[in-house]
């Protein structure tokens, strides 16, 4: 029960009134109040601030600290308080939730601190009112990311029993872990700038002898190139050999983009090698060099940038592809237009439609060599229409990439919040679980043989001791007003399974089944309660009590032998074999028939049409397997 | 170029964020009520100063501004039958509290409500009770009247009851209910058979004690 509301409770007691006339069973008798104090002020003294408030404020909510007798242990007897040695500011907002119901996170304290304090006076921060849950919620988020950013760096600490290879490998990964690994990359970076520039001052033409014409640097000194370049494959053939070899997943390592780009670094090395003197293949051979110039992504490695670029154009991949399909599009459009626009004209450069791509992209992109004009006056108009439509059409990647970048950033954002919405859907399961686990309160109060019908008009004040020694008074109250709707109704309370089992049952009632399986009896450890007793007693008006069930004949043939398979038998998680049920059948029924309190009995008799006496002999040990839950009547 | 687009596109955000302020206004500072001082109350009232006072702190806590309004008090009434739908039952019960028919109950309606429920003599909350059950307040209980106020009773049981309640419940129980109280067999129950009818009924009798010692 939502124990703000604790202070209605009167009221909705005499609002029961209402009922009565209507009612047509007796009622239950209403819990009375032992030792009922006049409210009374306590002083909380919490570090030397005194706090002071109605007892009746903290009893709102006894499941917590200062709610139930737990403060008693804090209770100082020569200054008549109770005394908290705990921080005073973040008890204020402990005080105030017993005040008002809602729970504040004040935004100067710590996290770690506000979260302690709460699980020292009992309170789950899930209650936190919606005015500060996201702060709370951000706040600790962060806070766990830190701590996780904190792990992270001691993961780097030598795990102890790694073996070589996935040493070899975190190094890989991690250069700074080792100065092995921090060699390595440095060198490895070192070879692959030489590589680059290898590459690229291949082709100056150096310093020229006297007499030939200039020739580029490679073809000077080949040797010189050769044995650089054959030095940078090496290091990058031995590099990827040791990583495929360190790799903790050989074939993900061989699919992954790095070791792709590794692999066409060095192939056309080893493919020359192959194809020496090869005049046919010499010109393939030739472009193949043109792939020595991917080493220089394996750079990428080195630089984080790097890579944030290339996933970030891998993410706009699909709207760059639309923008160059409509790009396309344009180019086709003008390049024939201005393609018939030019026709007539003489020696025009515009032979063909694809021949007048190549003006249409240089119009468009606003580059214009010039090396392209239309001549005629509709060649000219189209060609205007075509430079600023192109200024129109290129201009869009631009905002398109842009908008990209702030949507990924974005979705990381709206990420977070969807996972802060995944705590508030978690958060407000906890609470309904928490609720119903107070609604369900009611129904395992039942359980328990507290409530029972003999008890209505005749109880002895013992058992309203027993009563109210394991509820406080406001719950014995609030299950009196519930059991007094039920009289009214003359229908019970049940959980979810009850209602299940009596919807089925209602459904199977024309189909008779008589087998008493009760291997599936078994695994319902069922919270159908009280309301299968009382249906059982129905058909037995004249039956002797449970305990006889040991010698009632079996040709009791129940009319409602098709629910027993519905019905639930409480099974303790001890007794679930047979034979250990078999074994004790004697023993439970006596001390329950001695029992003086007349208890309801929370059995199902399923009293199958079978006469096999073994299967009759299974039948009480279900009275003696729910001891704590039943008491088996002993009328 | 592009820089115009960029620039225009971040615009159109900021733009978005700034709409959703002014809205909350509205909420004007609600209705504030006092109510009559202690004495008079006490006169009103069978209630003793204490009792006032503890009444009164319970009500303000959960109704600063001093009224209630239906909305708060179906809320207030729903929490304590989680299972079902107390909403209606919460309507009718909130049209017997609320005697002057303004759309709120103040403290004076509660307690004085209170007073009758929880001291008053059994004619008084037989009284009241019949106020409650005839909904238009005409001095009849019709069936039709009855059905609803015992659909809303039922309704608070919600689904998962034992056994089902099925869809003639209430009005099986309200037959019951005119076969019991209507004498003259006229379809409506008027106040002097209600009464009359209460009184001979033991059960009925002694269930009206049963919330003598509420507060």
């Amino acid at each position: 029960m939502a124990t703000g509301v604790a202070a209605w409770l009167p009221f909705a007691r005499a609002a029961a009134i209402g009922w009565m006339p209507v009612a047509n069973l007796p009622m239950p008798i209403a819990p009375t109040e032992k030792n009922k104090r006049a409210d009374e002020l306590i002083i909380l003294n919490v570090s030397g601030r005194r706090f002071e408030t109605w007892r009746n404020t903290l009893d709102r909510y006894p499941d917590t600290l200062l709610g139930s007798s737990e403060k008693e242990f804090f209770y100082n007897e020569d200054t008549k308080e109770y005394f908290f040695d705990r921080d005073p500011d973040v008890f204020r907002a402990v005080l105030n939730f017993y005040r008002t119901g809602k729970l504040h996170y004040p935004r100067s304290e710590c996290i770690l601190a506000y979260d302690e304090e709460l699980s020292f006076f009992g309170i789950i921060p899930e209650i936190i009112g919606d005015c500060c849950y996201e702060e709370y919620k951000d706040r600790r988020r962060e806070n766990q990311e830190r701590l996780m950013d904190d792990d992270e760096d001691k993961k780097d600490a030598k795990l102890p029993n790694m073996t070589f290879r996935e040493t070899m490998w975190r190094a890989f990964e991690n250069p700074h872990t080792s100065t092995m690994a921090l060699v390595f990359y440095y060198v490895t970076g070192f070879f692959i700038a030489i590589s680059v520039l290898t590459n690229v001052v291949e082709t100056v033409p150096c310093g020229t002898t006297p007499n030939t014409k200039e020739v580029p640097c490679g073809e000077r000194y080949t040797v010189a190139f050769f044995c650089m370049d054959t030095a940078c494959v090496l290091i990058f053939t031995v590099e990827y050999l040791m990583r495929l070899f360190a790799a903790p997943s050989r074939y993900r390592f061989m699919r992954s983009v790095m070791s792709i780009i590794d692999v066409v670094a060095i192939l056309p090395y080893y493919i020359g090698l192959v194809m020496t003197n090869n005049e046919d293949v010499s010109g393939a051979f030739v472009t193949l060099r043109v792939f020595r110039v991917f080493r220089i992504f394996k750079f990428s490695r080195h630089s984080q940038g790097l890579r944030i670029l290339g996933y970030t154009l891998k993410s706009c991949a699909s709207e760059l592809g639309f923008l160059l399909f409509s790009l396309t599009m344009a180019i086709i459009i003008f390049a024939t237009v201005m393609f018939y626009a030019e026709k007539g004209s003489t020696s025009s450069k515009f032979t063909s439609i694809p021949a007048s791509f190549w003006y249409t992209i240089v119009t468009m992109t606003t580059l214009g060599y010039g090396d392209m004009v239309p001549k005629t006056i509709a060649g000219k108009i189209f060609g205007s229409i075509c430079s600023l439509s192109g200024v129109l059409v290129i201009a869009l990647p631009v905002p398109v990439i842009v908008s990209n970048f702030s949507r990924i950033y974005h979705q990381n954002q709206r990420a977070d919040k969807r996972r802060a919405q995944k705590m508030q859907k978690a958060r407000l399961a906890r609470i309904r679980i928490s609720k119903t686990g107070n609604s369900n309160a009611f129904l395992h109060s039942k359980r328990n043989g507290l409530f029972s019908d003999a008890l209505e008009l005749t109880s002895s004040t013992e058992e309203e001791q027993q009563l109210s020694k394991n509820q406080s008074l406001l719950e014995s109250q609030h299950h009196h007003l519930l059991h007094c709707l039920e009289k009214t109704t003359n229908h019970k309370f049940a959980d979810e399974q009850c209602y299940e089992q009596s919807y089925l049952e209602g459904a199977l009632h024309s189909y008779p089944s008589r087998s008493p399986s009760f291997s599936s009896q078994e695994g319902m450890t069922g919270t159908c309660c009280t309301c299968c007793s009382k249906r059982n007693h129905g058909p037995f008006p004249n039956s002797s009590m449970p305990t006889c069930l040991l010698t009632n004949p079996p040709s009791h043939t129940h009319p409602h032998h098709n629910l027993q398979e519905l019905s639930t038998i409480h099974i303790q998680p001890l007794n679930t074999s047979r034979s250990s049920l078999n074994m004790l059948v004697d023993e439970p029924a006596r001390p329950n028939c001695q029992s003086g309190t007349i208890t309801t009995a929370i059995i199902s008799s399923p009293m199958p049409p079978a006469t096999t006496p073994e299967v009759d002999a299974h039948l009480p040990p279900t009275g003696f397997a729910l001891q704590n839950v039943v008491k088996v009547s002993a009328m | 170029m592009g820089a115009l687009m960029v620039i225009f596109s971040l615009q159109k955000d900021q733009r978005r964020k700034r709409t959703d302020s002014v809205e909350d206004e509205l909420e004007l500072s609600a209705v504030r009520h006092r109510p009559e001082g202690l004495e008079q109350l006490e006169a009103l009232t069978r209630f003793n100063r204490k009792e006032l006072q503890i009444l009164y702190r319970g009500f303000k806590n959960e109704c600063p501004s001093g009224v209630v309004n239906e909305d708060t008090f179906k809320d207030i009434y729903s929490q304590f039958f989680p299972q079902g739908d107390a909403s209606k039952y919460a309507h009718f019960l909130f049209n017997a509290f609320d005697t002057n028919k303004d759309g709120s109950v103040s403290f004076e309606d509660f307690v004085m409500g209170l007073s009758i429920l929880l001291r008053g003599s059994v004619q008084e909350k037989l009284n009241w009770a019949f106020n409650l059950y005839d909904i238009n307040k005409d001095g009849y209980i019709t069936k039709e009247e009855m059905l609803d106020i015992m659909k809303a009773i039922y309704d608070m049981m919600g689904k998962c009851t034992y056994p089902l309640v099925k869809d003639d419940t209430p009005r099986q129980h309200v037959e019951l209910f005119f076969q019991k109280m209507d004498k003259n067999k006229d379809g409506v129950v008027t106040i002097d058979e209600f009464i009359d009818c209460c009184q001979n009924d033991e059960n009925i009798m002694r269930s009206m004690q049963l919330f003598e010692n509420v507060i």
